[in-house]
């Protein structure tokens, strides 16, 4: 075995001598590749690991936290939902349609694993500016891809986001979540018990496609090899459609004793993982494994990367059983080993031992990095920035205007227009709202998600940056009347072996870990995805976090839009907002500056606490958080969804400036609207919670006005005008 | 009256259709796996939206030769009230029960939204009970619902008063940014020349309770259900 | 027996906008290919069938266009059939 092959693996010459330490011999090729795809960043977290243990994991309503294929929380009423989000970042850029599509397929199958029925799906997507041909190129085909396979498998796409920025031009992102519901006593587990077990491999059969996807493209490696092997892998989300009804059958009828996908380092992974876990071994027959082309190598079939396939644990005498069921759906199934008990894979092909290594090598053995960190120096320059450089604009309500047609403003109807966002029948709230919300059929129960980050801020402060994730995420939820339960995250980053990225890594995990112990909502899973980066430019640091909030009381519900003329419009939270990162800054001005204010993380959970009480007490008739763009965005906002016009007037405190008040961004502001019948009661209400309020006005008409006090108007424009500039800027971007 | 609703693999609003029918209208209601040979007693059969074997080759092509079809086909010889919704329309065509085809969108996106429909036959078992002038608010999902015949069969369908739905705007007129796919004449269901047979993009399915949206979608199950004779 | 293969290729009727092609011909405009027209986008199939005779598998294949493969009230469709030695295999594999 040549000292070179392990580098071109991409297995550096101490983590080599640390194999030959474990083996006690020399690994071949087959075990090589088995260590090089298992010990990368995407399955061992060997770079992340000490810094992800920081994120608090565990609660009262966390059944299952990180370590299996998706994370599951308690909902109460015997139900549990199951969620993760993933990123297919670096298939999307080469070939974005087929790595969006496979990137829903992947985090499908990791929801319905668990024996969960998928019910949502969401996505937040990051590329960059729209008027560059490549960049049209990527977003179309990414939504396409998501709408593509989303639709076809019948998952509604419910939510998302997507934010266009240079910093993610030669590197989009493409993170993408998924729930489902299943009974809290009925989690299948990724894990290989009870030696004697038949191990069944189900779906698509094996090709020699995303060979070494986790690591590197893998040339030359078997130059006998004529084959081409496309690295891009193709999605059949018919397949997976079957698969997952055949499985989840399976499941219900309690069949199966352990079950994993095969994602990432395929069959390499799911037989390790599932053995790792369970304490137990395999002995596999690689020519029992149906595959697409004539012959594959053994290191071809246990590193291929081929999408739809399923590994099945089973007992012999259910094997007829679950045969049938994968009969039935249409799909091939074949027994390709059995469990052992000593905790090795012993992998043959043709009658032929072709490699024998202990499971625990490949998921516990792999080194654990502490990466050194280093503050970049862009960092205390950018904080210190003035902001009295920047001039305000002299017509405000051009300059707001303009800031509804920032593409990461404007309406996102043209993606969403094309997700299925209403099959399953149980959405509530689709995409659009600050959070999607879906019944739970058979319970008065709805739940909320939301999936939020904003690269700008925690590129200028990843400390604060990644608490404002968190926060931002978790008001989502909260607006819609829910209770932030628990998250998921994804984690884009660039090369974490520079140390000003590790440190961007490092202080925003430690914010994202500070928001979650203050808000109660642990972290049950997610993502690490690192290297993005084009020609050494990292991407901003991104970290997007996906919430699950729970409604008791669907009927409960808040939504965005002002619901009736004569309604009060009050504003919790801060007047004024802070220019630092803010949309308004770097849209109208082109600067990406600032020191954003420390968010108050106690004074947030109260936020979300009232605003479940008003939501249950039906005080309030809307709820819409502010966000990017500010006050005034969250106005129009409200009145775009509701169809109605609104009035305010604003006072003027001293040492704020107007584009601050108006466009200035901040967390733990929340616009609520108040019928007059109510608004006795929601004073009551606000007043015992410690949080800043204020009346601003009334929805009323069809214009937005906005006033300083009782002074002339500073916008006076018709509803129809704003909406104008902001409906149809992404199709005009395209055309 | 009972219901059956046809799953065929890769089927995915089998389970919209299921609920419509026992929950929002309180009907007995069962699914129908495409290769059983009859349709089990059931008094009007759903072929559901989705994506039936991927709708590779083409929409519904594949799925029209299930072993349930011949049923459907013997059903509505007789006179069986079957409703095709989204891509058990496009089945419905592929079979042959009804005339013309189905195919991309002319933007050729996936559209999901809201249409407003003008019923254009209102003498049919589905539709007899609309109200008189009423614009249905119906959403639409789909990637191949743009409607083709050619100028001879259209002429049959208009003689036979049989193009019962058309998209149009919320106060009901014609207008080519209601129709939100391309298709001929803005059509968005047809029916065969007996009545019995329906076929329709929008899912009325997916409208049957305000918390979705709209409850326009009631009309016609309502419409089926006066037909049998029976209320909900 | 001989195998057959045949090669289908299948395109709208001239009648049946091609929204597909449409959209291609833009693009090959707005690329400068300004003297490109009458684009259409069609879909290219093959298969091997076994027959007696070259006619048996000429209708086979008509039946299988018009059955299954092409839909005719949308859609034209040509094809070209040639005799294959099948020893090199079919290209499809088993395990």
């Amino acid at each position: 075995m040549s000292e070179q092959l392990h580098q071109k693996m991409g297995l550096s010459d101490q983590e080599y001598a640390l194999i030959l330490h474990l083996m006690g011999r020399e690994p071949n090729e087959l075990e090589l590749g088995m260590f090089s795809v298992m010990w990368s960043e995407h399955c061992s977290y060997k770079c992340s690991k000490k810094v992800l243990q920081s994120l608090p994991t565990e609660g009262d309503q966390i059944l299952l936290g990180p370590g299996e294929n998706a994370g599951i929380v308690d909902i109460g009423e015997g139900l549990a939902v199951a969620f993760k989000m993933e990123s297919h970042n670096h298939p999307s850029a080469i070939e974005p349609y087929q790595g969006a599509a496979t990137g829903v397929g992947g985090i499908v199958r990791d929801i319905f694993t668990m024996g969960a029925r998928p019910i949502a799906l969401l996505n937040s997507l990051r590329f960059g500016p729209l008027h560059y041909p490549r960049v049209q190129y990527l977003f179309e085909g990414v939504v396409a891809g998501i709408a593509g396979y989303g639709n076809c498998i019948g998952i509604p796409t419910v939510g998302g986001e997507t934010w266009f920025d240079p910093a993610y031009q030669g590197n989009p992102l493409v993170n993408v979540m998924c729930a489902g519901v299943l009974p809290a006593s009925r989690i299948a587990r990724g894990q290989a018990r009870g030696p004697g077990n038949t191990v069944i491999l189900v779906g698509a059969r094996t090709g020699r496609d995303g060979l070494h996807g986790v690591t590197f493209a893998s040339e030359g490696l078997d130059e006998t090899s004529e084959a081409q092997r496309p690295a891009v892998q193709v999605g059949d989300p018919f397949m997976e459609k079957l698969l997952l009804e055949a499985c989840l059958e399976a499941i219900e009828k309690e069949l199966v004793a352990g079950i994993q996908d095969l994602g990432g380092a395929g069959l390499t992974c799911a037989t390790s993982e599932m053995s790792s876990r369970a304490g137990s071994g395999m002995i596999i027959h690689l020519d029992r494994v149906p595959c697409r082309e004539e012959d594959m190598s053994p290191y071809e079939i246990m590193l291929s990367e081929s999408q739809e396939r399923m590994l099945l644990v089973v007992e012999n005498e259910n094997i007829k059983a679950v045969q049938d069921i994968f009969t039935r759906w249409g799909l091939e199934f074949s027994a390709i080993g059995q469990v052992t008990g000593d905790g090795l894979l012993q992998i043959y092909h043709r009658g032929e031992k072709v490699g024998e290594l202990a499971a625990d090598f490949l998921c516990e053995n792999a080194p654990v990095y502490d990466l050194p960190d280093q503050e970049p120096p862009y960092y205390q320059k950018l904080k210190s920035y003035d902001m009295q450089a920047v001039p305000q604009p002299d017509d405000l309500e051009e300059a707001f205007l303009e800031l509804l047609a920032s593409p990461n403003i404007a309406s996102k109807q043209w993606i969403y227009r094309q997700y299925d966002y209403m099959v399953r029948t149980c959405t509530a709230q689709g995409p659009g709202g600050d959070a999607a919300v879906l019944r739970i059929r058979g319970t008065a129960k709805g739940l909320a998600f939301s999936a939020d980050g904003n690269g700008r801020y925690v590129y200028l402060d990843p400390y604060k940056g990644g608490m404002i994730a968190v926060l931002e995420a978790a008001r989502n939820v909260a607006a819609a009347g829910a209770k932030p339960l628990a998250i998921t995250n994804c984690l884009n980053f660039g090369n974490p072996t520079r140390p000003q990225i590790y440190w961007q890594f490092k202080h925003a995990v430690k914010g994202m870990a500070e928001a979650c112990r203050a808000l109660g909502t642990p972290v049950t899973g997610g993502n690490v995805s690192f290297y993005n980066e084009t020609s050494g430019e990292a991407i901003f640091p991104t970290p997007v976090v996906g919430m699950l909030g729970l409604l008791e009381n669907l009927s409960c519900q808040v939504q965005k839009g002002w619901r009736r003329a004569s309604d009060r419009v009050y504003l919790l939270g801060d007047l004024a907002g802070s220019l630092a990162g803010s949309e308004y800054l770097y849209a109208l001005h082109g600067v990406l500056a600032g020191d954003m204010p420390l968010p108050d993380l106690e004074r947030a959970a109260f936020l979300h606490q009232f605003l479940g009480e008003a939501a249950a007490s039906k005080v309030i008739t809307s709820a819409h958080d502010l966000s990017d763009g500010g006050l005034l965005t969250a106005l129009a906002e409200a009145s775009f969804a509701g169809g109605f016009g609104v009035e305010i007037s604003l006072p003027h405190p001293e040492n704020v400036r107007l584009d601050e008040l108006l466009f200035g961004e901040g967390q733990s502001r929340v616009l609520v609207g108040v019928s007059l019948e109510k608004e006795r009661d929601f004073l009551t209400l606000i007043r015992s919670y410690q949080l800043p309020w204020q009346l601003l006005g009334e929805v009323k008409g069809e214009k937005l006005t906005v006033r300083i006090q009782e002074e002339e108007p500073l916008i006076d424009l018709s509803l129809e005008r704003v909406k104008a500039a902001w409906e149809e800027v992404i199709s005009c971007c395209l055309d | 009256m009972k219901f059956g609703v046809i799953v065929f693999p890769g089927s995915n609003c089998d389970l919209d259709a299921f609920y419509m029918v026992k929950d929002v209208l309180n009907k007995p209601v069962e699914y129908l796996w495409h290769h059983e040979k009859t349709l089990r007693g059931s008094d009007c059969v759903i072929l559901p939206g989705g994506f039936t074997y991927g709708d590779y080759l083409r929409p519904g092509a594949i799925a029209s030769f299930s072993p349930i079809m011949t049923a459907v086909h013997a059903f509505a010889a007789r006179g069986g009230l079957v409703l095709g919704i989204c891509n058990g329309f496009q089945v419905l065509l592929e079979s042959g029960l009804l005339p013309g085809a189905l195919y991309r969108n002319i933007h050729l996106q996936f559209r999901c939204a809201w249409t407003h429909l003008s019923v254009e036959n209102p003498h049919l078992p589905f539709t007899a009970h609309i109200p008189s002038g009423q614009v249905l608010k119906i959403p639409v999902a789909h990637g191949d619902g743009n409607y083709f015949c050619d100028p001879e069969t259209l002429e049959t369908l208009k003689k036979n008063n049989q193009i019962v739905f058309r998209y149009v705007t919320p106060e009901g007129n014609l207008d080519s940014r209601a129709n939100p796919n391309g298709s001929l004449e803005a059509i968005a269901g047809i029916c065969n020349a007996r009545g019995n047979v329906l076929g329709m993009m929008p899912h009325p399915e997916r409208a049957g309770e305000s918390l979705l949206g709209s409850r326009d979608g009631q009309f016609i199950f309502q419409s089926i259900l006066k037909h049998w004779g029976e209320s909900s | 027996m001989t195998a057959w293969k045949a090669e289908i290729q299948v395109t709208y009727k001239k009648s049946v906008l091609d929204p597909q092609g449409v959209a291609v011909e833009k693009a090959l405009g707005a690329l400068g290919y300004d003297h490109v027209e009458k684009v259409r986008i069609g879909k290219y199939m093959e298969l091997l069938l076994h027959a007696e005779s070259e006619e048996k598998a000429r209708s086979q294949v008509e039946e299988m266009c018009q059955r299954l493969l092409t839909n005719p009230v949308i859609e034209d469709y040509e094809y070209r059939l040639q005799p294959v030695s099948l020893e090199r295999g079919t290209g499809q594999t088993g395990s």
